[in-house]
């Protein structure tokens, strides 16, 4: 018996949803809103976090989102019962929303942290630190990329 | 593995310095995948720790999002003659380290 076009179209229609099936239960790529929110509460706990005394230093627009200097400072005298304890550095759309955690002390003299990191879309970045009194401060950038890390094959 | 060590020889007591590092390292996301589909693994140095005559002065957790070849850059303020070691441990037993002399007066 000749296979009818119903047939064909049912048969083919299983094949492509089977097909579809991997890619719908793929984790998604990109850390959502949510998962910037649950990787900041993990940080921060409950605390109230508030914004101003971080400053951080990105290029607003970057061409190459595969390496992006950035600076994060916090003012701060940097005191022995006045200091920054840590910066933690979040974004919002990487594969994942952690960029780094840098752990400073009274004895470091400065609050300024450099380098450079990736990023895979155009999105914000959020920078907090906390101080010696346990209080956390922070400070948000949007940043335009126009050619994204990590979604490149590798060759 | 290669690393570039910036310290200043000398500073007088008391004084900020800043230190630069930068060390050779691929940082794969494990997010890639080759031209046939595969994915890489994740490879990448994930803390870096410098000691100041044995003394922990700066820490970092690294994660995907930093570039290859990892650079940092931070302050610490000069209290005695003697040297600064860094650490960097990674993926894979990854481990390496360096040091530099510190001159102060």
């Amino acid at each position: 018996m000749p296979t009818t076009r119903r047939q064909f179209l049912s048969l083919t229609g299983g094949v492509t949803i089977a097909g579809t099936i991997p890619i719908v239960t793929m984790r998604p790529l990109q850390a959502t809103p949510a998962m910037l929110n649950t990787a900041i509460r993990n940080v921060v706990g409950e605390a109230q976090i508030r914004t101003g005394k971080v400053k951080l230093d990105i290029p607003p627009l970057v061409e190459n989102g595969n390496t992006v200097p950035m600076t994060v400072s916090v003012a701060s005298p940097m005191t022995a019962n006045d200091y920054v304890k840590s910066i933690h550095v979040f974004n919002e759309k990487n594969p994942q929303p952690n960029i780094g955690n840098f752990y400073l002390n009274a004895a470091s003299g400065r609050a300024q942290v450099s380098t450079r990191i990736r990023l895979a879309d155009t999105q914000k970045v959020v920078a907090i630190a906390r101080l010696s009194d346990d209080t956390f401060w922070q400070v948000a950038t949007e940043i335009v990329v126009t050619l994204a890390a990590c979604t490149e094959e590798m060759n | 593995m290669a690393a570039l060590i910036n310290v200043p020889a000398k500073a007088k007591r008391g004084d900020i310095i800043e230190i630069r590092t930068l060390t050779s390292h691929i940082m794969e996301t494990g997010f890639r995948h080759t031209a046939d589909g595969a994915l890489v693994p994740r490879d990448i140095i994930t803390s870096f720790t410098c000691r100041y005559n044995g003394t922990e002065v700066f820490r970092a957790d690294l994660f995907p999002a930093i570039a290859a070849n990892p650079y940092l850059s931070f302050f610490t303020v000069a209290k005695e003659s003697g040297k600064f070691e860094f650490e960097w441990i990674g993926d894979n037993g990854y481990s390496s380290t360096a040091s530099a002399p510190i001159t102060v007066e």
